[in-house]
């Protein structure tokens, strides 16, 4: 009787778990392979011993630089971080048509991440664009925007919070929605002041959604990409060319495959290390009831 | 004695109707950013629509003209039959429709016995394919193309389609969440009456786990419609382009053509946008339960 439940319930997992194999197991020892050789993709992989990771340790530059404009373009996550929280407490007081506002700030989050790209391309349009025509109403000669060395990276920056607020939002209204009552009463009743409630009180029963979102959007900035290459195609002059465009150009273009999945399993530990980090860090600041 | 109670009494009462006044201002400063906060997302919206009903070069006449003098519809009938966004949009369809049924029903197979089955090594099991989760998709990239390359799928839709017919992690996940909230005692009774596993997810299960599924169905539509990097990585005929790589190449095609780029941005935001105004609910509890029970 057990037994045969047994059978049954692994039949029903056989599935992913055959995927998990075939697409992340099996891909995954093979690169680690891969990384140690120079290969092509046409010809068999040649084993190059380190070569590939002393490359990147010492004779890259360009991989430094687009590891520093990576993190450069994560500076939207704590800046998005901020800015949905706001609105998700803003949305959190009873307000009527809280339907519509949760729908214009989630509108981007479920459209195309190409034509999102493209809209904003032209929005920074130096001289036709909207951004700079509206700038140039309140007085503001506005800068060159993505064609520009210093601004590319910060239009970015401004693409992908406005882009990314709406997933963010709803997680922090479900949390706020979740936070006691009775703590914010009994606090007031203490004399606890507004702000002093929101400091010690709300920002601390929502930390484990902080650190969920945190966590997750580390990981997805890390291999953040497709919209560098619509929008700026990496440039000017590599400023916005992120780890993962490099590594895509270096393994799709130049076909150096062997040198690219070395990268990528740089990149790979980096996002583990750092996620270890926040989680080590996390027990710091981060409150479960 | 009673003079002091109404001092009191006032008081109290002051205070009250301050913190009423009070409440209200922050209520009002509430709706003001609020309003204001959608209209900066709304004016993007705006401006694309605007642009894309602008006749060819108009675009660029300065002040801009939020409401074209006359509509040029001809800018969409161009880019869906001459700039093959229809076509394209077809082969999507076809490319995410098998990985999103096959791929739901597979995910949810799984997520059942996760949840309501005892079997040696689930836990070990679930670890692992949570961990996939983790796994950066930029490392596994590289490898499985060489992998679809010597199976010689590269540039056919196959890379696209199979791998999602084997459920995703992130929606074994989610479904998994839901199915452990359905209460055992239901399927006790099946179970006496000699009903198979199997018969008891789809007659009892699935029927209680609509929304669940819904929502699932609609983050794997939604995931393979907007999916960017695999048509990039996998596709090379222009023909075989689905709508976002079609889309992506109109930058090429029509440099500078904005009026062109953007109503083939509107065409592609649609299907998205229709789907999530229909199914609002089931997207915000998606998103909820995955983020809120990890």
């Amino acid at each position: 009787m057990k037994r045969k439940e047994y059978v049954w319930a692994y039949l029903f997992i056989s599935a992913p778990i055959l995927g998990f194999l075939l697409f992340a197991f099996i891909p995954l020892s093979y690169s680690v392979y891969v990384s140690f050789t120079e290969y092509s993709g046409y010809q068999p992989p040649v084993f190059n011993g380190t070569a590939n990771y002393e490359k990147l340790a010492t004779g890259d530059e360009l991989f430094w630089k687009t590891l520093f404009n990576t993190f450069y373009a994560a500076l939207g996550i704590p800046i998005g971080m901020a800015v949905a929280l706001g609105i998700a407490s803003a949305l959190n007081q009873k307000i009527r048509g809280i339907r519509f506002f949760r729908t214009m700030f989630f509108l981007p989050t479920i459209s195309s991440v190409i034509a999102l790209t493209l809209l904003w391309k032209w929005i920074f349009n130096d001289s036709y664009g909207l951004l700079n025509h509206l700038l140039g109403m309140i007085g503001v000669q506005g800068p060159a925007w993505l064609s520009s060395e210093r601004w590319a990276m910060p239009a970015m920056i401004i693409q992908g919070v406005w882009a990314g607020l709406g997933i963010n939002m709803i997680l922090y209204l479900a949390a706020l929605q979740g936070v006691p009552r009775s703590f914010h009463e009994s606090a007031e009743i203490d004399g606890a002041g507004r702000w002093q409630r929101f400091a010690k009180i709300t920002i601390p029963c929502i930390s484990p959604t902080t650190l969920y979102i945190l966590i997750t959007s580390i990981i997805s900035a890390l291999q953040d990409f497709p919209r560098f290459q619509i929008m700026t195609e990496g440039g000017p002059n590599y400023s916005t060319t992120t780890i993962v465009y490099y590594l895509f150009t270096n393994a799709f273009r130049y076909m150096s495959m062997g040198y690219a999945s070395a990268m990528a399993w740089a990149l790979g530990l980096l996002i583990l290390l750092i996620t270890l980090l926040n989680f080590w860090l996390s027990k710091r600041w981060v409150h479960y009831e | 004695m009673s003079n002091t109670a109404s001092v009191n009494a006032t008081a109290n009462g002051g205070w009250r109707r301050k913190k009423q006044a009070g409440a209200r201002v922050r209520k009002a400063a509430a709706y003001l950013f609020l309003t204001a906060g959608s209209l900066v997302m709304a004016i993007p919206f705006l401006w694309m629509l605007s642009t894309s009903l602008k006749e060819q070069g108009l675009e660029f006449e300065m002040p801009p003209k939020w409401i074209p003098e006359t509509f040029e519809w001809s800018n969409y009938s161009f880019v869906l039959t001459e700039a093959n966004l229809l076509q394209g949009f077809m082969n999507t369809m076809l490319v995410i429709s098998l990985p999103c049924v096959v791929g739901l029903f597979t995910s949810a197979l799984a997520a059942n016995a996760f949840a309501r089955m005892d079997f040696p090594g689930k836990n070990v099991l679930f670890t692992l394919l949570l961990a996939t989760m983790m796994i950066p998709g930029v490392v596994t990239m590289i490898p499985t193309f060489i992998l679809f390359k010597h199976v010689g799928w590269v540039d056919s839709w196959l890379p696209l389609i199979v791998p999602g017919m084997f459920g995703a992690a992130a929606g074994v996940f989610l479904l998994r969440q839901f199915f452990m909230t359905i209460p055992k005692e239901l399927e006790e009774a099946a179970k006496v009456d000699g009903m198979n596993p199997f018969h008891i997810f789809v007659r009892i299960i699935v029927p209680l786990s609509k929304p669940a599924l819904i929502t699932q169905g609609m983050f794997g539509f939604l995931a393979g419609y907007n999916d960017f990097l695999g048509p990039l990585i996998y596709i090379n005929s222009p023909e075989k382009f689905t709508l976002q790589l079609v889309l992506a190449s109109f930058q090429g095609f029509y440099t500078s053509q904005w009026t062109y780029i953007m109503a083939g941005s509107v065409l592609a935001l649609i299907p998205t946008v229709l789907l999530f105004f229909f199914a609002q609910k089931y997207f915000v509890e998606g998103i909820t339960l995955t983020g809120m029970k990890g």
